[in-house]
């Protein structure tokens, strides 16, 4: 056998006494600058350069996380002038969160995707839906391709039609992850993909990467009215978003990490929604999964979805 | 040793077999082996493939007590919790309307056969009506609870026993958590609805409901 040709190598550089990693230099340099802004009577914006010299959440020791929480909570609670909680459950050991819902009883009132608005902190105006209903003609079946997401009419459901709701599926072979250059978004150990907005630099790659659209851009600051803010958030999840960054549905890991139903489960009038761990045998989304005609949206893609439509009947 | 002795077996196969066609298939066959086993590295493919074929070999020939029971589950699932009792929400009535045995007393004489009421028309009744009427399900001496097909009382807050009669799958869909609603939390205590809770038992099919705002289109978001 031909062995292949082997380049030569440059020698390694030998390691010098005092090199500086990325960030130190980075840092030294902001301080330099801010050192010269202060003398010369600028105002600085701390925040911002406190936002900017940050370390990555998976990265922050307990102290810095908690001091990072405390800093949120104070800006969130001045901007909102109410009470905001911040904080950064951890998941659970032993669980994966799994979602099921049952396509021949959903009726497309869309009381889950303002319900999901409300719960998220989601833009008021501009509008942010993570939830998207799609109304699709009995007839055809699931066919995205003649899917009507912006049906209104008097009464649902309409004859001949039936909804199939669309969210984020918390693949666990996730394309949105693979593509983020930064690493400000990823999978979980409880299946949720979450996404740290103060790492998110907005390049947008995970939105043209997510094949169920369920990605969303804040292109201007969210419009979000003070009174209709939910103080109760997490980090990773329905905090107020800066402009400029990606959101997307977590399975209200805020509820769900403290043992609640996510906010579309409770709300949905008909029971079309059903959430559980897939790794409890007695839960009821395993016995979905065993008992009922399941399927994954665009399985063909390899994405591996933790949210499965079903027949109930 | 065995290659000499193989390579032998093959010249005395091929003298011996040229009258018959079987013995001469067969020397071709020595013949291959013979040249498989010409080189060690085609020995060795050969002792690995034997192996292979014999692994399955060993697993047929057990006994079939010893077979893995890995199919066992399939075929006999692990029979699930079935409770008794289940926690529900409380019954909806109507307004003002429970206890009935405010007004009908169980000393009142009863006309069993089905006519239609002069008191509650605010019922109409659309569940198998042309089979059913109002005492199949409620009880005509102790108005405060239901009565199952055989006569046995249940309660209004176990009235799922009752729906469950006619709608087996969906009473045993509804005990796993896969029909109806449950609030609560997914992974400690649940709240059932009851069947009535959501369906009228008198007109149990949904209503159709105005959908809430549509989406506004991409282009039309500034």
């Amino acid at each position: 056998m031909r062995s292949l040709p082997v380049l030569p190598m440059p020698a390694p550089e030998p390691p010098t006494a005092a090199r500086y990693s990325r960030r130190e230099v980075v840092v030294m340099g902001l301080f330099a600058l801010a050192a010269t802004a202060a003398e010369s009577g600028c105002a600085v914006d701390k925040r911002a350069l406190d936002a900017f010299v940050q370390q990555h959440f998976r990265d922050l020791s307990p102290e810095e996380l908690k001091q990072r929480l405390a800093q949120m909570e104070k800006r969130y609670t001045e901007e909102y002038g109410k009470n905001v909680r911040v904080s950064a459950t951890p998941p659970i050991p032993g669980v994966l969160y799994g979602y099921a819902l049952d396509l021949s009883r959903c009726i497309g009132c869309r009381k889950c995707v303002y319900a999901c608005v409300d719960e998220n902190n989601q833009s008021r105006d501009p509008q942010t839906h993570w939830i998207t209903v799609l109304e699709m003609d009995k007839e055809h079946g699931v066919d995205l391709l003649r899917a009507n997401a912006f049906y209104d009419h008097e009464t649902v459901p309409a004859p001949g039609k039936f909804y199939m709701p669309v969210q984020c599926q918390q693949c666990d072979n996730p394309p949105c992850v693979k593509v983020c250059p930064v690493e400000a978004t990823w999978r979980e150990p409880d299946g949720i993909v979450v996404i740290d907005y103060d790492w998110c630099i907005g390049c947008r790659c995970c939105v043209t990467a997510c094949p169920y659209g369920a990605r969303h851009f804040n292109w201007t600051k969210p419009g979000l009215p003070a009174d209709q803010v939910n103080p109760n958030t997490e980090y990773l999840g329905n905090r107020p978003r800066p402009r400029g960054v990606v959101e997307k549905c977590t399975f209200c890991i805020q509820r769900v990490r403290n043992g609640r139903y996510p906010a579309c489960v409770e709300i949905c009038p008909v029971g079309a929604r059903k959430f559980g761990n897939l790794l409890d045998p007695e839960g009821e989304i395993r016995y979905i999964i065993e008992n009922k005609r399941v399927f994954i949206l665009k399985e063909e893609l390899n994405t591996q979805p933790k949210f499965f439509y079903y027949y109930g009947l | 040793m065995s290659l000499h002795k193989s390579r032998h077996l093959t010249g005395r196969g091929s003298h011996a077999t040229s009258s018959t066609c079987r013995l001469h298939a067969s020397s071709e066959v020595a013949t291959r082996i013979a040249d498989i086993l010409h080189t060690p590295r085609s020995r060795f493919r050969l002792v690995v493939a034997l192996g292979c074929g014999a692994l399955p070999l060993q697993t047929a020939c057990r006994p079939v007590e010893e077979a893995p029971s890995r199919y066992a589950s399939a075929q006999e699932p692990p029979p699930r919790v079935v409770r008794a009792q289940y926690p529900v929400a409380p019954p909806p009535f109507s307004e003002d309307i429970f206890p009935c045995s405010e007004c009908h007393s169980p000393t009142d004489k009863v006309n069993r056969t089905p006519h239609k009421l002069e008191f509650h028309e605010e019922i109409v009744l659309r569940h198998d009506e042309k089979n059913r009427w109002c005492l199949d399900c409620h009880d005509a001496v102790n108005r405060d609870q239901l009565h199952l097909a055989d006569g046995r009382p249940v309660k209004f807050t176990e009235s799922y026993r009752l729906c469950g009669q006619c709608h087996g799958p969906t009473l045993r869909n509804w005990q796993a958590g896969e029909h109806g609603k449950r609030t609560g939390s997914w992974s400690g205590d649940k709240q059932y609805l009851l069947c009535a809770s959501c369906h009228s038992p008198h007109s149990p099919r949904f209503k159709p409901m105005k959908p809430l705002a549509p989406p506004v289109r991409q282009e039309h978001i500034r």
